[in-house]
Formats: structure tokens, sequence, C-alpha cells
């Protein structure tokens, strides 16, 4: 059974793992060619990002938005959050409804949404409507991470610190913001990460203004295939690994992921 | 401090900026494509305020009732494929170390993550004849030259495989890791062979969190928009695709608008039917 088991693990390893193990040969390559095994080896395709002023602007665009439009998602959702569990008020749950809702439903409706909402509006094409709309559309990541950290914050420690004379906002500044920092971090970075990579709300909404990285390969792929896409690639599959991988060291990410037991 | 019903307009105050937000720019938005899909188009790619059900009446067409039976097809398919691969993967992974769990969530995490755009250059780089792993059959002498593999359907299936799947383990992930583990070992005690108590066991047991899965996964793969336009013919397009298209590039707005509208139907119904089934569990 061991053995079985460690086979299946193996083939679902393989399966996930092949493709990006051929991204990143391809990425070596010497010449501007897509083969594998690389010919030669040269780390040039990743010097490209930053150095090739069309690829370094799209990193820059992409990383711009990504911090920003995650920033305003956390700021969208901890007030939120906290509302919801510091007051009993059940028709606020419509609020989370909609805060869910754009990252359940398939996103090119978002996306078209956005599209419509800006070009009538006249907004359409301005870069900061990227911003909000990746906020709107990721803002679920933060919600969630914050409702299960409110969820686990003992209310009798709020509830001593209020007999001692604290008011909301001094137990918000003193208690709550300690206690929930942790799922404000991770819900930044998995909005951060999701946003980095996202294509079609970008793409509908600033498209044709400002090009992402994941906009730059793709309009990119239409005129043949170039190793700096593989090498963005790997790039930002390690960029994620990275982001995760601090979530899972400094937090608990099984917990984070819904698992409520963690006595294994 | 007791939680407590807000008594002054004051304890609304935090609840302003989030309901503002995400009224302004999710709710108005929605609202504004619903009412472009009733919009009359005009030459040039502009529309003007109307009531027409033309966009709607697109939908009676032959071909978009293929396009539609051809998404909802694949969807149904790469649920199908992902369920039956991510629930005894996920099961397996529920009972593995903690160590264990931990790293396959993070290179899990890191694949959902990844955009759709360089999945689609992955795997159009895997099937390649130049890179692709038509060069490894050959290397071993299963194949006589190295050929490409797209576009084609089985790309696309595969393709859609993939990026679902990550998304799948997640969904099953904490279901399958607060099963009670003595189940099975009451199976297994009882003389039942592993694969017996997973069949007779476990697969009944999460009934519906199976189905209620497959319902998120199908969603999920509906969503897809990509993939199918990298990977596929033309005939393999779907519905998110054609959306993306009669917006983008056909400047048809109306009507794409009409489709996404019906899009979210069909989401919301599901959605609706997998909370459902998810209800059940409880109960029983």
């Amino acid at each position: 059974m061991t053995a079985l088991k460690r086979l299946f693990f193996l083939a679902i390893g393989l399966f996930l793992a092949l493709p990006l193990i051929v991204v990143a040969g391809v990425s070596v390559n010497e010449k501007q060619t897509l083969a594998f095994p690389p010919q030669g080896f040269s780390l040039s395709w990743y010097g490209e990002i930053f150095t090739n002023n069309e690829w370094r602007s799209a990193l820059v665009a992409s990383l711009v938005l990504a911090a920003t439009s995650a920033a305003l998602a956390l700021l969208i959702a901890l007030p939120l959050a906290w509302f919801l569990w510091r007051r009993v008020a059940p028709w606020a749950n419509i609020f989370q409804v909609l805060g869910v809702a754009p990252f359940t439903l398939p996103p090119v409706i978002t996306a078209l949404g956005l599209l419509t909402f800006w070009a009538t509006s006249g907004f359409y094409g301005q870069p900061w409507t990227a911003v909000i709309g990746h906020a709107i559309f990721f803002v679920t990541l933060p919600l969630v991470t914050l409702s299960l950290g409110f969820s686990a914050i003992d209310r009798s420690l709020v509830e001593a610190a209020a007999t001692m004379g604290a008011d909301d906002r001094t137990i918000f500044r003193t208690v709550i913001f300690p206690l929930i920092l942790p799922y404000m971090v991770s819900g930044y970075a998995f909005a951060f990460v999701l946003s980095l990579n996202e294509y079609i709300v970008a793409y509908m909404t600033v498209g044709f203004t400002m090009e992402t990285l994941p906009i730059k390969i793709f309009n990119a792929l239409r005129y043949g295939y170039t190793p700096t896409m593989a090498s963005v690639t790997v790039f930002f599959l390690a960029i994620a690994a990275l982001v995760f991988g601090a979530i899972a060291r400094f937090g608990d990410l099984p917990k984070l992921l819904g698992a409520m037991t963690n006595d294994r | 401090m007791r939680r407590e019903a807000p008594q002054r307009l004051a304890d609304y105050g935090p609840l302003f900026f989030p309901a503002g937000m995400l009224i302004v720019f999710f709710v108005i938005p929605f609202a504004t494509m619903i009412a472009v899909s009733f919009f009359e188009r005009q030459q040039g790619g502009f529309y003007e305020p109307a009531f027409v059900l033309d966009n709607y009446g697109r939908f009676l067409s032959l071909f978009f009732g293929k396009v539609l039976g051809f998404s909802l097809f694949l969807a149904m398919a790469v649920a199908a494929a992902c369920v039956a691969i991510g629930v005894p993967f996920t099961y397996l992974l529920s009972s593995a170390s903690r160590r264990v769990q931990v790293w396959w969530l993070v290179a899990l995490l890191s694949i959902l993550s990844l955009s759709e755009v360089m999945i689609g250059f992955a795997w159009s780089t895997l099937l390649s004849r130049t890179a692709g792993i038509t060069n490894l059959f050959v290397m071993l002498g299963l194949m006589d030259g190295p050929q490409a593999l797209t576009p084609s359907f089985g790309a696309v299936m595969t393709a859609m495989t993939y990026q679902a799947l990550p998304y799948t383990v997640l969904v099953l992930y904490p279901a399958l890791v607060r099963l009670d583990p003595t189940l099975t070992e009451a199976a297994r005690t009882l003389g039942a062979s592993p694969l017996k108590a997973f069949f007779s066991v476990v697969v009944p047991a999460l009934r519906n969190t199976i189905l209620a899965t497959s319902i998120m996964v199908f969603i999920f793969a509906l969503g897809s928009y990509l993939l199918p336009q990298l990977l596929g013919r033309p005939q393999q397009w779907t519905l998110s695709v054609l959306i993306t298209d009669q917006a983008i590039y056909q400047s048809n707005m109306p009507f794409a608008a009409a489709m996404a509208v019906f899009l979210v139907l069909v989401s919301l119904s599901l959605v609706g039917l997998a909370l459902y089934v998810g209800r059940q569990r409880e109960a029983a």
C-alpha cells in the first residue's frame, strides 16, 4: 500500500511538475529558440525581464498593481470583517456575500461588468481602474482570512479590556490588532500573488493602455515565442512559492485553508 | 465584550467604506452589464439605450447551442477528471504527516495562483514539436519523429484539468482532514482491504462533499477563457472565450453582456445547488 501510495503521489507530482520543468528548461536556452533539452546554458533571459524596457515596464506595472490593489482589498475587508464579528447584524452578511461573489463566479463576468461600468462612466482605460477592479475581485481572500482570524480571538480578552475602561478604539489598537495582524499579512499576500497573475480583469479594463506581465505574455504569444516568457513564468512561480512558503513557515497554512485540527 | 446590535448611526461607521466600495464597484457594474444586455448595438462598436431582446434571441441559433453544449460538456469532463484524481489524492494527503501536507499545499497554491496565460504557455511548450514531450517518446523509441500535439481537444482537456486539480484538492482538503479516521480503521479491523475501505466507507461518507466539490470545480472550469483559445481549435471555444471575443474583438457589448448574464444564471443556480447539497450533509 505504501509503495502504491508513493507511486500515486509521484504520478500526480510529475503531472503537476512536467510543464514547469520544460518551461524552466526552455528559459535557459542560449539562443532565442524554444528547445528542450536546452541548447547551451544562459541566464540572460532572466536578465531580460529587468533590462528590456518593455518587459521591465510590464513587471513594474504588475508589481504596482498587485501591491496597491491588495492594500485596497485589505482596507475593504478589515472594517467589514471587524463589524461582522463585533456586531449582531444578520443583514450585514449580504456584504460578505457580495465580497465572495466575484471570486466564485466565472472571472469573465466581473471583467465584463467592470468593462461596461468604466466604459459607461467614461474612465475606461485609466490605470487606477485596474486597481479597483482587482481589489473588488480579490477582496474575498483577506475577507476569508480575517473572518478566520476574528473567530479565533477569545472574546474574554476583549471583555477584560472593556471592563478596565478601554473604549472600542483602544481595544482595537492594543488587543485586536496584534491578534489579527498575521491574518492581515496572509490575506494581503494571497491577494498580492493572485493579482500579479490575473489576466482577464486587467485585460478588459486597461488592456489597451497598460501592459501587466500576463497581458504582455499573451500579446507576445501572438508573435511567436521568446524564452523571456519562460523566464517570467519561472520567476512568478518562484515568487508564489516564496510567499506561500513564508506563510507556511510563520503561520498555520493547514488552518488557514480550513483544516481546524492541528494536533497531528 | 458581548456582541451587540448596532444602536447609533456611528456604530455603522466601519461598514460605510466596504459597503460603498462593494456597491459602487460590484453591484452597479453588475447592474450596468445587465442593462447593456438589453441595449441595441450600433455600427462601429457603440451601443445605445433600448429595451430589445435580440441579444438573448441570438441564443436560439445552432452556433450558440453548439458552443453552450460544448462548454458544459468540457466543464463536466474536467470536473469529473479532477474529482476522480482529487478525492483519493486528498484522502491520502490528509493522512500524511503535517510536514508533507504543508509541502504539497505550498506547491498546489503556487500552481493555482499561476496565471492562466502562463499555464497555457507551459502546456503549449510541453506539447510542441520542438521542445515537447514527443521528443522524449522519440528518445525512448516509442515514436518515429516528434510532432505537435496542439491544437486539440486532448490538449485543452489536459491543461484545464491541470489548472483545476489544485483547486479541487484545496476545496476537498478541509472536509477530508476532518473526516473521522476511526471510520476507516473500523473497516480495516473488520478485514476490508484499504481500497475496499476507501470505496465502501470514505466515498459514501463524503458523498455530499464530493457532489458539492464537483459543482464548484464545474463552475471553475466554466470560467476558463484562455486555455481553449491557446490550445484548442475554434470549435473548442467555450462560452467564456466567446464572451471575451464578442466584447473585445467584435465590439458587440450587448451580445457579450447577454451571454454573461446567462452564464451568471447558470453559475448561480449551480452555486445554490452546491450550497443546498452542503446543507444536506450537515443535516444528515
